[in-house]
């Protein structure tokens, strides 16, 4: 499907165009490196997944609190996260978002009050929670936003941070992206065949829209209303997003050979590839639009090109490290 | 300075730190209920309202990654479970989540947090109402663990818990809420990972915590009688343990026991004994000896739990062994209270 833009649209379409394209080069670059064997820690990737952090990337404001996932790359870039301390964090190295401690899985950028994401499935949830009664304490009108995926709705603290915010009525966006796999199993094998998720989290008491991950346009104005939603105090809201990952649940390879999901599986959502389609929607729009494509690609591809350099070429962090940082120095007391 | 029990110190404690603080909120499954946590957290909510004072979801995972949500945006929480065994819940929060946040994120933020758990002990209280957890989490780098035995040491190490800037493990046992001291007014900081001589001595050393160094002290006073002289050191603080004070002591009395509440393989007794003969072996006179729980979990009734738990008998005992000496007359000096599975015949509860 290929949406018709619209000439006062077509800057939003452009700017959709940059956070995707951004985010597919920055992926592919991870996966185009990483056999070299000098990022040495497991990488999640979300080509493919690129459309929703693309919406979130236009709503959300700097001061909004985000909290992720392994899979959380996207994310980190999406809320303004710094592309250098990403890419160095990935390589080790002590300009690393989290100074080499973390990894991929660990990302942080305060600046833009990305909070963290976690390695184990459905951890940072309640974290995000925990952000949004912060706000409400200081009385600011600061949101917070969980991505998660479908695998953490089987989690037991899935339930359990829905419930609270739906309780304290918390101003929580929780984004979750289905993209049909925990890993290599489907969904089918750990949700019952037809359950809607969206509908199922309703019934908890939370307002919930669902909206299908190739179109984008239609995905942005419900990203925007959410956000809105949760901002003007009506409490928290679920996002569903139906979305799929191309490449290996961990690792930089394609895997559709090895048994779990079908090449056609695959190739059907390759077609529905979000960014290809903006794209060919933008392209229509005529000459001017095209130059703009193109100079959109050709910044991205620069900057992409020097985070892996400033990543390769930032220092290791010391050995001596890896002893410190374990407690929080108590205010006054050296550490 | 003020007489108070153990319960009133803690509930002192939470006054106080609200008071000083407007970041520091208190949750807890019935921190607002009629029987206010053992009167822990009675009169918190009126004072400081239902924003900074609230009852919770029984949700303790979810409720302990809030608690580390909060603590990045500035937040300083107390949480309270009214035993230790429903916080097992919490694992994943706890151990994945608090401990490590300041490490793995390159030390950007720190997470405040401090987890009052309340260890259970008697009257049926059974396999799931009763454990000693303090080694399994001194096992985990990043998170502190006090057990504080005396209400001023209750008091002072609360207030030191909740300003610090990391998880701490707040561990209570139940038979202590009852216990009277003398407690100072104000502000009192007793700071984390010091040990307390609580009775200088030469011949042996006791190393205890929480209600064990109750017991460590009847055993000492009965030995003292005995013409044996016992170092008594309540440890107060697992992790970071203090060292120094137990090294030293060690150093000066040549004998050591460690005295444990929680269950002797892996124990907090079991790792001072390892750490003192590695590094304290030439100054040691005799095998280093340990006193915990069976590795069998508490059972409920009365007549299985009689001679269950570590006594000062069993210390007196044991250190009259140790020593040389004959132990023919301790069990007739010192026998088991009847009843033996409550504090005092004036507990009436709640358990």
């Amino acid at each position: 499907m290929v949406h018709p833009v619209k000439n006062s649209s077509i800057e939003n379409s452009l700017n959709l165009f940059h956070h995707m394209y951004r985010i597919r080069t920055v992926e592919e670059e991870i996966s185009r490196r990483y056999s070299e064997g000098k990022m040495r820690c497991p990488v999640h990737l979300s080509t493919g997944q690129e459309a929703i952090p693309s919406t979130f990337a236009l709503t959300i404001t700097k001061d909004d609190f985000t909290v992720s996932t392994h899979r959380g790359h996207a994310h980190y870039l999406a809320k303004g996260g710094d592309l250098n301390a990403m890419i160095a964090e990935i390589y080790g190295k002590s300009t690393g978002c989290s100074k080499g401690k973390g990894g991929s899985m660990h990302l942080i950028d305060r600046n833009v009050n990305f909070m963290g994401t976690s390695a184990i499935v459905g951890n940072s949830i309640p974290v995000g929670v925990g952000l949004a009664l912060s706000s409400k304490l200081k009385g600011t009108d600061q949101i917070s936003c969980i991505f998660l995926g479908d695998g953490a709705i089987e989690e037991g603290v899935f339930y359990e941070s829905v419930n609270f915010a739906v309780v304290r009525k918390l101003p929580v966006l929780f984004i979750c992206e289905n993209n049909l796999y925990s890993v290599y199993s489907n969904l089918s094998v750990r949700q019952p065949i037809g359950r809607s998720i969206a509908k199922m989290v309703e019934a908890m008491g939370i307002d919930m829209s669902f909206g299908n991950d190739n179109d984008i346009l239609a995905n942005q104005q419900l990203m925007k209303k959410a956000i809105n939603n949760v901002r003007s105090g009506n409490g928290p809201h679920f996002l569903e997003f139906s979305t799929y990952r191309w490449r290996e649940h961990c690792g930089h390879n394609f895997d559709n050979n090895i048994g779990y999901r079908s090449q056609d599986e695959f190739l059907e959502w390759q077609a529905k590839d979000p960014l290809m389609l903006l794209e060919k929607s933008l392209t229509k729009d005529g000459s001017d639009t095209t130059t703009k494509l193109s100079s959109i690609k050709e910044q991205i591809d620069s900057e992409v090109a020097a985070a892996f350099e400033f990543a390769e070429t930032s220092p290791f962090p010391n050995q001596i490290e890896a002893y410190e940082g374990v407690y929080a120095a108590i205010e006054g007391v050296p550490k | 300075m003020s007489q108070m029990t153990y319960a009133e110190a803690i509930n002192v404690a939470l006054h106080e730190a609200m008071q000083l603080d407007s970041s520091v909120i208190c949750y807890g499954l019935g921190v607002t209920d009629p029987k206010a946590v053992f009167g822990t957290t009675i009169n918190l909510e009126k004072k400081f309202g239902p924003e900074r004072v609230f009852d919770m979801p029984t949700s303790e995972n979810a409720m302990t990654g809030v608690a580390i949500g909060a603590a990045l945006n500035g937040i300083k929480s107390v949480m309270t479970h009214q035993r230790i065994d429903f916080f097992l819940l919490a694992m994943d929060q706890l151990v994945n989540g608090a401990a490590k946040w300041h490490y793995m994120f390159g030390s950007q933020n720190s997470v405040p947090i401090t987890i009052r758990l309340i260890i259970g002990r008697g009257w049926g209280q059974g396999p799931t109402h009763s454990q000693n957890l303090q080694a399994w989490f001194s096992h985990i780098p990043g998170l502190k663990v006090v057990m504080p035995t005396t209400p001023e040491d209750a008091k002072g190490m609360l207030l030191s818990s909740i300003f610090d800037p990391n998880p701490v493990i707040f561990l209570e046992h139940r038979w202590l809420h009852s216990s009277i001291g003398e407690v100072p007014d104000g502000d009192i900081r007793v700071p984390l990972g010091k040990a307390k001589i609580v009775k200088s001595g030469k011949d042996i050393t006791l190393v205890a915590m929480s209600y064990m160094s109750i017991e460590a002290i009847h055993a000492a006073d009965y030995l003292e009688k005995q013409g044996i002289s016992c170092e008594v050191i309540d440890l107060r603080t697992i992790k970071p343990l203090d060292w120094e004070t137990l090294m030293e002591s060690v150093s000066k009395t040549g004998h050591l026991l460690a005295l444990d509440s929680g269950f002797s393989t892996g124990s907090v007794a079991g790792e001072i004994i390892a750490r003192v003969s590695m590094e304290k072996f030439n100054a040691l006179k005799l095998a280093p000896a340990r006193l915990a729980m069976p590795d069998v979990p508490e059972p409920t009734s009365p007549a299985l739990t009689k001679g269950f738990y570590v006594r000062a008998a069993d210390v007196a005992e044991k250190v009259m062994d140790m020593l040389g000496k004959d132990t023919g007359q301790v069990r007739k000096d010192l026998t088991e209270p009847r009843p033996h599975d409550i504090p005092g015949k004036w507990f009436t509860g709640p358990f």
